[in-house]
C-alpha cells in the first residue's frame, strides 16, 4: 500500500504545471510554518517561508516512517537552503529539490506555488 | 592498464576499493568487484541498528554512485565461482568470465553452524546479513501475534552471540542465551568478570543458560524447543545460531591455494597468498596462523594490500594484531584489551570487583610494576580507552596502578588527559587515526570539530569508540592555540545558550525574529527555534501558543505526536493522588474519543491515539471537569512522583504527598533545558524513587533531605545530597535557587544530572551558590522563580478559549475530512498504531 502512495508523488516543475488549484487564502497559513493541503488523492504540504516572502509545497509524506506530517513539521535554513525538518524523528528536507540533507533518505517531490488574489494555488502535472 | 578484481564485497572489500582510488597510481589500473549480496557494502559491525530503523541505506558503506563516480565496476549479486589461475581469469556463476592481472579475495566468512539435529527447521536463524535480519524480524513479528510472550534463544554468549540476545530482547521476545562453555564471553573474559557480567545482563531481562550442549532441535516443521540432555529442555520458538564464524574459502579450496587445516587461505606479512597474483585480505586471510574477526585487522590488511599491488612495498602487516575489543551492547559496559588473562609468573593482577553495582575491573601489571599488559573492564568501560593507550603505547603508569581503576575518590582524574599520548598513539583503531594526525589537521588544516575531523581524517567514523578521546583532542588542541572552545548553537546564533539568556533578558527581545534578526543570520533551524523558544518561555514566562511555528511539533500542538500522526494526551495530576471523581470524568472521555489508556511511569494517566482536531474536543471537556495541562509535550517540569507518606503508612515521616502536591505545583509548566522531574518521599525506604529525579525530598527525622542531580533514563544518576534536616520552606528555596540556576547556565538539552557533572566544582559548588551565596545572586534567583510561579497559565485553557489557536487542530487547511491513512489495529480490548512496516 506504501508504495502505491508513494507512487502519488512526483517532482513537478514549474514548466510542467497544467492545473494550478486553488488551495485556500493565504491567511490560513502559520506565518513561517505549514499547513496541509487536500487535492484529490494527495496530501501537500504548503509552507509559508514569511521571513523571505516566499512559498513553497511538497509532499506531506515522510519517507522515512511513511506518515503524513511534514506539514506539522519546523521550517528553517541550511547553508542557505530552505528546509523542513519531519516532526517525528527531525530528518530535513530541501523544500527547493526536496533531497533528504542530514542522511540518505529519498527525496520527497516538491510542487510549485503561486499566490494570487490572496490565495495559494498549488502547481500540479495531473 | 592492469585489471585489478576483487571477489567479495563487504567492509574489508569496500575499504580496499576506497583506499585504492586514493592512490595517486590508481588510472593505471582497472578495478572490478564481485559482491553475492543483493546491495554494497554495509556496516555490518552495526548491522544491531537495522533493528532500530530497518534503513539498510543507512547502513551503507557508500553508494553504488560511488563506485561508479570513481571508475570502479561493481557487480552486485554475483557469485564468483571458479579461479583458473592458469590463464588468470575467474568465472562466475553466470557464466562470464574475467581476467586479472592481481586477484585480491575478500569473501569473508559466514555463520558456523553446528552440526546439530533439526537445525534446517523453521525459525533457525544466523545473524550475519541484512536479509538474515529481515527473516528474523518478520518471524518475530508472526511469532508475537500468536504468543506475544514468545521465548527466542541464542546460540552462544560471546561477542555476538550477546548483541543477538539485546536485539531479540528488543524484538520484544523472551530472550536466552545458551552457551557450551561455564562462563560468557570466554574468549575475552576471566570466571569472576563473566559471573559479574551475567548478573547484569539478567537484570536487565537476559535469560543465561550455561555449560549446556545442545542435542537436537524439537519441532515438527519449525523449532519448538531445544534438547540438551534428558529431561533438560528449554521450550523456545526461535533460535538465533550464533557459535563461531567458518571463512568462506571455496575459492581457494578449488583452485588450490595453500589453506590453513581448519580453513582460511594462509597469506604472508604482504597478504599475498601462495600464488604471487592472489591476496587474501579480511577475514577470510589465515595471518599468524589465525582468522581475525574483528573489522580493524581487516582495513590493516587491505591497506597493505593497496600497498603491495601499487608499488609500495614497504607497507607490512604488523607482526602482533591487537585483539581489545568494547562490546557495544547498549547498556552493559564490558571491554577487554591486550592480555586479558595472564599466568602469575608474567605479572601482577590488580582486581576491583563490586557484585552490588554489577563492577568489575582487572588489570595486569608486569612483575616490575612499570608496564600495562591488559585488562578486563565490565560494567563502566569509561576508562577504556585511556587504559588501552597506556597499554598500546607502554606508557608509564602510577606507582601505585590500582589507581588506574579504583573509583576515584576526590574526583581528581587519575591519569592524565588525552593530550598526554605520543604523537604516534592510534586514537581511531578502525581507521588507525593517530593522535599527531589528528591534531595536526586541526592545528594546520583548520579542522576544528569533530564533524570536520571525521570528514578530513575519517577518525570516529568506524565503530565510534575513540569519539570522546577525538573530542578531547579537538578541544585540548584549540585550547592549545589560544582558541576558546565555544559552544556554539547552530549555523544560525554565534553563541552559547547561556550567552543567548542573558542577551533576550538583558535586551528585553520577545520575538523570535527579533533575536534572529539583532543577534543571529539567516533563517534559523529546528535546533535554535525551539532553544529560543524555551528562553523566552523560562524568562518571559511565556506560554506556547504565542509563538507556536518556533515550537518543536510536541509543543506546537501542546501533545506528544505518536507513531501515526495522532497525539497523546496527558492531564496533570499533581503528585499522583487522583480521586474516584476525576477517574470516572477521565475514563467518560477516554471511552467517548475510543483513546488508548495507561498509567505513566510518572504515576498519572497517559490516554493516546487523539486525531489533531480532537485535541481541542477533549481538553475542553477536561478542563471542564477541572483538569489542567500536564505538559508531556514540553521540556518542563513533568511530575513529581511521591509516595503515601505519613497519611497512611506506618512509617512515614512526613506528608509526603502534600509536599509533592505543592511543589508540583508550584513548579509546573516552568519551561527549561531539558524536562526535569521530581520526587518525594515519606521516609528513608524511598518508595517515590526521589533521588532517581532532578530534584527529590525525603523526610528524616528532624526535616528534609534535599537531592538533586539525579535521573533514569538513558544514563541513570542517583542525585546527590545539597542540605541535610531542613524545614519545608527553607527547602523549596533552596531547591528554587537550584533549579533557577541550572535554567540560566546550562547547555541545550542537558538535563540537571548532566549539567552538574559538568560545573566545576560539582555539588559543592552548587552548595556554595544556593546556601552560602558565593555569587550574590540568590535574591535574584528567588525573584525570578517567583515570578514564573505567579504567572503561570494553563496553555490548553489558553488554546481552547481561543479560536484563532484553535483553528489550527485540523489536518487539512482546506478540507474538514480526518487523514484516511491512520491505521488502528486492536490491542487487549483497546487500540494501537498499525505498526510500521
Ligand atoms: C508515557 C511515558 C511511558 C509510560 O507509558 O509510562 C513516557 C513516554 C515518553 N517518554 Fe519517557 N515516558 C514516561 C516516563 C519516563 C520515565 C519514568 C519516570 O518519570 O519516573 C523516565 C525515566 C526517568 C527520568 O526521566 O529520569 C523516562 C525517560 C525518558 C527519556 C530519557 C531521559 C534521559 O534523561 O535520559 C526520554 C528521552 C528524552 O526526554 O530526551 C523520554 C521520552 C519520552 C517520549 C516523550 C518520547 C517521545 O518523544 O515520543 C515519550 C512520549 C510520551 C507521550 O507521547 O505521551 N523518556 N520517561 C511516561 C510518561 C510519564 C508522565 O506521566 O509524564
Ligand atoms: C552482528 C555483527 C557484529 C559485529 N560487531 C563487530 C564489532 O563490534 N567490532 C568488530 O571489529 N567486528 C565486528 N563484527 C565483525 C565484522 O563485521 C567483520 O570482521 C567484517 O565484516 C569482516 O569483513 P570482510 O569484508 O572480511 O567480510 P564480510 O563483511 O563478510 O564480506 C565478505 C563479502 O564477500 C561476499 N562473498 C563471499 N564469497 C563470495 C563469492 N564467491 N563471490 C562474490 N562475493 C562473495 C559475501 O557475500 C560478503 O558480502 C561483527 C559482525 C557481525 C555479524
Ligand atoms: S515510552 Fe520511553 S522507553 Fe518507552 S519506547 Fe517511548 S521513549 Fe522509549
Ligand atoms: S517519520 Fe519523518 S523523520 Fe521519521
Amino acid at each position: 500500500m506504501i508504495d502505491s502512495i508513494l507512487k502519488e508523488y512526483s517532482v513537478t516543475t514549474l514548466e510542467e504545471v497544467t492545473i494550478w488549484y486553488k488551495a485556500a487564502a493565504v491567511t490560513k497559513f502559520p506565518k513561517n510554518g505549514g499547513a496541509c493541503v487536500k487535492y484529490n488523492e494527495k496530501q501537500i504540504a504548503v509552507f509559508n517561508f514569511t521571513r523571505e516572502n516566499k512559498w513553497y509545497a511538497c509532499q506531506n509524506l515522510c519517507p522515512h516512517k511513511m506518515e503524513m506530517v511534514l506539514s506539522r513539521g519546523m521550517i528553517g535554513e541550511d547553508m542557505g537552503t530552505p528546509k523542513v525538518a519531519c516532526p517525528l524523528h527531525k530528518n530535513t528536507f530541501s523544500l527547493e529539490t526536496g533531497e533528504n540533507l542530514n542522511g540518505t533518505l529519498d527525496a520527497i517531490a516538491t510542487y510549485p506555488v503561486k499566490i494570487e488574489d490572496g490565495f495559494v494555488y498549488i502547481g500540479f502535472s495531473k | 592498464m592492469k585489471t585489478v578484481i576483487v571477489i567479495g564485497n563487504g567492509m574489508v572489500g569496500y575499504k580496499f576499493c576506497e583506499k585504492f582510488v586514493a592512490k595517486e597510481t590508481n588510472e593505471d589500473y582497472k578495478l572490478i568487484v564481485f559482491g553475492d549480496e543483493p546491495r554494497p557494502a554495509y556496516d555490518r559491525v552495526h548491522l544491531s541498528e537495522f533493528f532500530e530503523n530497518q534503513d539498510a541505506k543507512a547502513l551503507e558503506m557508500a553508494s553504488a554512485e560511488w563506485y561508479a563516480e570513481n571508475g570502479i565496476k561493481l557487480m552486485i549479486n554475483e557469485r564468483v565461482t571458479d579461479i583458473n589461475r592458469e590463464e588468470k581469469t575467474i568465472t562466475t556463476a553466470n557464466n562470464q568470465n574475467f581476467s586479472y592481472d592481481y586477484l585480491v579475495l575478500a569473501t569473508g566468512s559466514s555463520a558456523f553452524v553446528p552440526p546439530i539435529k533439526g537445525v534446517e527447521k523453521k525459525g533457525v536463524f544466523v545473524y550475519r546479513t541484512i536479509e538474515d535480519l529481515e527473516g528474523m524480524l518478520s518471524y518475530a513479528a508472526a511469532l508475537k501475534t500468536k504468543n506475544p510472550n514468545a521465548k527466542a534463544a541464542v546460540l552462544g554468549g560471546g561477542l555476538l552471540g550477546l548483541e543477538a540476545g539485546k536485539a531479540v530482547m528488543d524484538m520484544g521476545l523472551e530472550p536466552h542465551i545458551v552457551e557450551f562453555a561455564p562462563k560468557l564471553m570466554p574468549r575475552q573474559l576471566d570466571s569472576r568478570s563473566s559471573q559479574v557480567l551475567q548478573l547484569k545482563l539478567e537484570s536487565i531481562g537476559l535469560h543465561i543458560h550455561l555449560s549446556k550442549a545442545t542435542n537436537q532441535i524439537l519441532g515438527d516443521d519449525a523449532i519448538v524447543g531445544m534438547e540438551f540432555g534428558e529431561d533438560d529442555v528449554l521450550d523456545v520458538e526461535m533460535l538465533v545460531i550464533s557459535a563461531g564464524i567458518r571463512p568462506r574459502d571455496e575459492l581457494g579450496k578449488s583452485s588450490g591455494l595453500k589453506m590453513g587445516v581448519r580453513g582460511g587461505i594462509v597469506v604472508d606479512h604482504k597478504m599475498q597468498t601462495s600464488d604471487q597474483s592472489i591476496y587474501a585480505i579480511g577475514e577470510i586471510a589465515l595471518y599468524n596462523q589465525m582468522i581475525y574477526g574483528l573489522v580493524a585487522p581487516g582495513y590493516e590488511m587491505a591497506t597493505v594490500a593497496v600497498d603491495q599491488i601499487t608499488g609500495k612495498t614497504d607497507n607490512i602487516m604488523a607482526a602482533e594484531i591487537d585483539m581489545s575489543t568494547k562490546l557495544k551492547l547498549i547498556g552493559v559496559d564490558v571491554a577487554s584489551f591486550g592480555e586479558p588473562f595472564m599466568p602469575a609468573a608474567k605479572g601482577h593482577s590488580i582486581i576491583f570487583e563490586n557484585k552490588t553495582q554489577h563492577l568489575y575491573k582487572r588489570i595486569n601489571v608486569s612483575l616490575d610494576g612499570q608496564r600495562l599488559l591488559g585488562g578486563i573492564l565490565v560494567g563502566d568501560a569509561s576508562d577504556y580507552s585511556m587504559l588501552h593507550q597506556i597499554y598500546l603505547n607502554s606508557m608509564p603508569i602510577p606507582s601505585d596502578p590500582s589507581q588506574l581503576i579504583l573509583p576515584a575518590g576526590d574526583g581528581a582524574a587519575s591519569f592524565g588527559s588525552a593530550m598526554d599520548l605520543p604523537d604516534t598513539a592510534v586514537v581511531c583503531s578502525c581507521e588507525a587515526v593517530t593522535k599527531g594526525q589528528v591534531c595536526c589537521s586541526v592545528k594546520d588544516d583548520g579542522n576544528e570539530t569533530v564533524k570536520a575531523i571525521a570528514k578530513a581524517t575519517k577518525a570516529t567514523t568506524g565503530c565510534g569508540g575513540c569519539k570522546p578521546m577525538v573530542t578531547d583532542l579537538v578541544n585540548e588542541t584549540l585550547k592549545s592555540l589560544g582558541k576558546v572552545v565555544k559552544e556554539r548553537i547552530c549555523e544560525h546564533f554565534d553563541y552559547s545558550r547561556q550567552e543567548l539568556y542573558d542577551i533576550v533578558k538583558m535586551k528585553n527581545i520577545q520575538d523570535y525574529d527579533e533575536l534572529l534578526d539583532t543577534h543571529g543570520k539567516g533563517n534559523g533551524c529546528e535546533t535554535c527555534k525551539p532553544l529560543a523558544a524555551s528562553l523566552f518561555a523560562s524568562i518571559f514566562n511565556e506560554t506556547a501558543n504565542k509563538q507556536d511555528t518556533i515550537q518543536d511539533t510536541n509543543d506546537r500542538y501542546l501533545a506528544n505526536i505518536q507513531r501515526n500522526g495522532t497525539y497523546s494526551v496527558v492531564p496533570r495530576v499533581a503528585g499522583g493522588e487522583i480521586s474516584p471523581k476525576q477517574m470516572i470524568a477521565m475514563g467518560r472521555i477516554a471511552q467517548k474519543y475510543d483513546l488508548y489508556t495507561k498509567i505513566t511511569g510518572g504515576q498519572r494517566i497517559d490516554m493516546f491515539g487523539a486525531k489533531l482536531h480532537e485535541l481541542p474536543l477533549i481538553w475542553e471537556e477536561l478542563i471542564a471537569e477541572g483538569f489542567e495541562t500536564g505538559q508531556a509535550y514540553g521540556k518542563s517540569l513533568r511530575t513529581v512522583k511521591s509516595c503515601v507518606g505519613s497519611t497512611w503508612c506506618r512509617y512515614g515521616m512526613d506528608e509526603s504527598v502534600s509536599f509533592a502536591i505543592e511543589i508540583e505545583n508550584r513548579y509546573k509548566g516552568i519551561r527549561s533545558p531539558h524536562k526535569f522531574k521530581g520526587g518525594v518521599s515519606g521516609c528513608i525506604r524511598e518508595c517515590a524513587e526521589a533521588r532517581g529525579k532532578d530534584f527529590g525530598f525525603i523526610a528524616v527525622e528532624g526535616g528534609w533531605n534535599i537531592y538533586i542531580g539525579g535521573n533514569g533514563g538513558a544514563t541513570p544518576k542517583h542525585a546527590l545530597l545539597l542540605a541535610e534536616k531542613v524545614d519545608k520552606e527553607t527547602a523549596i528555596k533552596y531547591v528554587d535557587r537550584f533549579l533557577m540556576y541550572y535554567i540560566q547556565t546550562a547547555q541545550p538539552l542537558m538535563r540537571t544530572a548532566a549539567w552538574l557533572d559538568k560545573l566545576e566544582g560539582g555539588i559543592d559548588y552548587v552548595k556554595d551558590v544556593v546556601i552560602n551565596d558565593c555569587l550574590g545572586i540568590v535574591n535574584q534567583l528567588d525573584t525570578e522563580m517567583q515570578h514564573l510561579a505567579d504567572t503561570y497559565k494553563c496553555e490548553w485553557k489558553e488554546a481552547v478559549e481561543n479560536p484563532e489557536i484553535r483553528a489550527k487542530y485540523t489536518h487539512f487547511v482546506n478540507s474538514t475530512e480526518e487523514d484516511e491513512n491512520i491505521e488502528f489495529v486492536s490491542l487487549r480490548e483497546q487500540k494501537m498504531p498499525a505498526p510500521w512496516a
